[in-house]
């Protein structure tokens, strides 16, 4: 993978999907590479089943922790809905990969006022190019835990930067409860399998 | 060595390097992990959690009295409950070096305003230091202990959201050897009566001039050259916008902001054609540079609201007439998306409380905590939240002008009724005021991810600690009254509410199901809806549990039917107890109805 020297990654989802898990490790095996790096989120209400995103930015020399709209080489959504609505944060020709998870909120299902749009990935493809979408629900049932689809993403997106794959395993290592961190190497390398210019997963 | 690390995190790393014998706080979101952080990672520093903001201050005082290098921190409001003894410390000064961190929150990510706390050094006449990332407030963290000790006088430390909770990477220092100091008697230093504090306030004023010199010479206010004709002035996260979108101006950066270093500003100023001030907020800066005589423009450009971005400074800048163009992409967000507002937890015991509030249509003042979600959508069962403490005053008053015939109900945490509750629920004693108090007790400070508090039992450190009895208390202040039940069971919760409304006299439920994510997740059986059973009514929709959602099945009106998700289901059975046709059951119920 060729080194573009300036990298810009938004990682968007639901609380508890791991965003901030993957956004560590994405951060910290850039700087294990030499670059400099700052990450940026916010903790707090927002983690009671709101939106999480987390700003990674790798370069020589970083300034700001947060992104701007159009500034995301990569947008790594793990709910559909959530890509579609930072669709924007991502350059032109940045690359957006998107789990085909759908998770509907309380306040749509409760109130007239809301709707989920449909299919939210389709959307995301007519307006912009290199969506992915990843069937990363599916993979994570096969390899038997719903609560991979944070690694499996990673391991898409991985395709797109250039650190070698053994420092990634290194830092998911370093990361990961060591119970499962097997099964984290398997779903990275799912996800790894999966190239960015091949039909959908 | 190198690590990737939070400002918070670094903050504790910098408390570590400084060799900095106590460090008190209450928890509060954006500087909850300093002390965390200090007590997983660097056990050797002695951390505490304090009731409240100002207990904790008065502590840090005590062990900075005594000699050692202490350290204080807390969210932006916390320092308004710590402000009574911050205003006089500044009179006493310090025997060990004392730092008090406020975290501020612009936006207001999580917390009831974005105050701006750079107007407390102002106002106590203390210094101010303001780091911009996490490797300045590790390095800043170690030199204001300095500071303090050589000008005798607490520091104050401020950061914002983005600065305590953006991850950089910071080189770390060996740590240093404070010298451990003697209490020394010393009446006219601190024992602030008239006679004593008269004296005190007139070397606080000679400090500050002191002070003055080391702001025009100390390296935290540092100048960039670039030969531009354009100079910015600026400091904390301001800063690294402003180099992100306009790295080609001059900059004067200010990391120790109170007092400003107005001879460099002065000189900064002749030099450049335009100098423009960028700071989130207030205008801090500002008011004083042009209160020196200077000319600067700033929040003409910059507005005072929420937080500033790249994009927003580079929006100032080209209206400043300092950039032709925003070099940046122009905002255009999906339309209509749905919001996805913060919501109680599947399993939350708040929520059986707030569905039997809702249904008797009783006005509620409320608190700081999760439970003031239960003033959102579809709940809607909470009708004001101020600052901590504050719905039991509030109650009191409202039932003394409306004399309701519903009653009043004050809803508030374990914590934060420890934190500030007890004296409210004193003055509704005292003043024989008809309120009925429910303390929701989930024994943790939730909201901020679970810490330990004086009725649970763990210190911070994780040791076996003293435990309050909050039953006892509440009898001990007189409340004859004092119920107590599990919130997971509806019909008891509602019941008990509308007898304890009834009672002419202050009176207190306590539901005491502990939360739902503490100290372990409580998983139990999953529950499931039965299609067949389920009519569409949507009432359990509208306790607004995450793991309730619209199901592909509809009724003949096409209203759809609910579904249970059940990886996050806990088995609380609230909505199966609200369920009118029995449709919601326990999965192995349901298995064994099909094999039936």
């Amino acid at each position: 993978m060729k080194d573009n020297n300036n990298y810009g990654i938004l990682i968007v989802g639901v609380g508890g999907q791991g965003v901030l898990l993957a956004s560590e490790i994405i951060s910290e095996t850039a700087m294990k590479y030499g670059y400099d790096v700052k990450k940026s989120e916010v903790h707090g209400m927002s983690q009671r089943g709101g939106i999480v995103s987390s700003h990674v930015k790798i370069a020589p020399k970083v300034y700001s922790p947060t992104l701007s709209y159009g500034q995301a080489d990569i947008l790594m959504a793990f709910e559909q809905a959530e890509g579609l609505r930072f669709l924007d944060w991502r350059k032109k020709d940045g690359v957006a990969i998107v789990s085909t998870t759908e998770m509907i909120p309380a306040i749509v299902t409760s109130s007239k006022k809301f709707i989920y749009p449909e299919k939210p990935i389709d959307i995301m493809k007519k307006k912009a190019q290199n969506v992915i979408a990843v069937n990363a629900d599916t993979i994570a049932a096969e390899l038997g835990n719903p609560r991979l689809i944070n690694t499996i993403l990673m391991g898409v997106a991985s395709n797109c930067l250039p650190f070698e794959k053994k420092l990634w395993m290194e830092v998911i290592k370093k990361r990961v409860k060591a119970k499962f961190v097997d099964i984290n190497m398997e779903a990275f390398d799912r996800g790894l399998k999966i190239r960015l210019n091949s039909v959908e997963a | 060595m190198k690590e990737l690390l939070s400002g918070n995190e670094a903050i504790a790393r910098g408390i570590y390097e400084a060799d900095v014998k106590l460090a008190s706080a209450y928890p509060g979101t954006p500087s909850t992990e300093i002390l965390e952080t200090l007590a997983y990672r660097f056990p050797s520093v002695y951390s505490q959690w304090s009731p409240n903001e100002k207990v904790a201050y008065e502590v840090a005082i005590g062990a900075s009295m005594g000699g050692a290098r202490a350290l204080v921190a807390m969210k932006h409001v916390g320092l308004n409950v710590a402000a009574d003894p911050f205003m006089t410390h500044s009179y006493t000064g310090v025997n060990g070096g004392f730092v008090v961190v406020s975290a501020d929150d612009p936006a207001m990510h999580s917390s009831q305003n974005e105050q701006d706390n750079r107007f407390y050094a102002r106002f106590a006449n203390v210094p101010l230091l303001e780091p911009s990332d996490s490797q300045e407030a590790k390095d800043m963290v170690v030199s204001a202990y300095g500071i303090s000790e050589v000008f005798d006088t607490p520091v104050l430390l401020r950061t914002t959201t983005r600065v305590s909770h953006s991850k950089g990477i910071v080189e770390y220092a060996e740590k240093t050897e404070a010298p451990h100091k003697q209490f020394v008697k010393d009446a006219s230093k601190y024992v602030m009566v008239p006679s004593n504090a008269r004296g005190r306030h007139q070397i606080v004023e000679e400090r500050l001039e002191k002070l003055k010199q080391f702001s025009e010479e100390t390296p935290f206010n540092f100048i960039e050259e670039n030969g531009s004709k354009v100079g910015i002035i600026t400091g904390s996260i301001a800063y690294q916008y402003a180099k992100e979108v306009a790295p080609q101006f001059d900059y004067l950066k200010l990391g120790f902001s109170y007092p400003l270093p107005i001879k460099k500003i002065g000189e900064f100023i002749k030099n450049h054609d335009k100098v423009l001030v960028v700071e989130e907020l207030e205008p801090f800066y500002e008011d004083q540079i042009k209160a020196a005589g200077l000319k600067v423009e700033g929040k003409k450009y910059f507005s005072h609201l929420g937080e500033l971005s790249p994009y927003r400074v580079a929006v100032g800048f080209k209206e400043a007439g300092v950039l032709n163009e925003i070099p940046l992409a122009v905002i255009s967000p999906e339309e209509n998306m749905f919001p996805r507002p913060p919501v109680l937890c599947p399993g939350c015991p708040h929520r059986g409380a707030f569905m039997a509030l809702k249904k008797l249509k009783v006005n509620v003042t409320g608190d700081i905590g999760c439970y003031t979600l239960g003033a959102l959508e579809p709940l809607n069962a909470l009708d004001s939240c101020i600052c901590m403490g504050a719905s039991i005053g509030n109650a009191i008053g409202m039932e003394r002008v409306q004399h309701s015939d519903k009653g009043t109900v004050a809803v508030i945490g374990d914590s934060t009724f420890l934190h500030s509750g007890i004296t409210g629920l004193m003055d509704a004693v005292y003043n024989k005021t008809n309120v009925t108090v429910m303390i929701l007790d989930n024994s943790a400070t939730a909201m901020t991810g679970g810490q330990q508090h004086p009725a649970t039992g763990l210190t911070l450190m994780g040791k076996e600690a003293g435990k309050v009895d909050i039953p006892t208390v509440v009898k001990a202040l007189g409340v004859k009254s004092v119920r107590i039940l599990d919130d997971y069971d509806y019909e008891a919760t509602l019941k008990t509410i509308k007898e304890e409304l009834e009672r002419p006299e202050p009176s207190v439920i306590i539901a005491n199901r502990p939360c739902v994510l503490m100290p372990k997740r409580i998983m139990d059986e999953s529950y499931v809806v039965d299609e067949e059973l389920c009519t569409a009514c949507s009432a359990c929709f509208r306790i607004s549990c995450p793991a309730i959602s619209a199901s592909e099945e509809t009724n003949k009106h096409g209203h759809p039917k609910a579904v249970i998700d059940e990886t996050l289901c806990t088995g609380c059975s609230l909505c199966a107890q609200i369920c009118p046709t029995e449709a919601i059951i326990l999965k192995s119920h349901f298995v064994k109805v099909e094999e039936v």
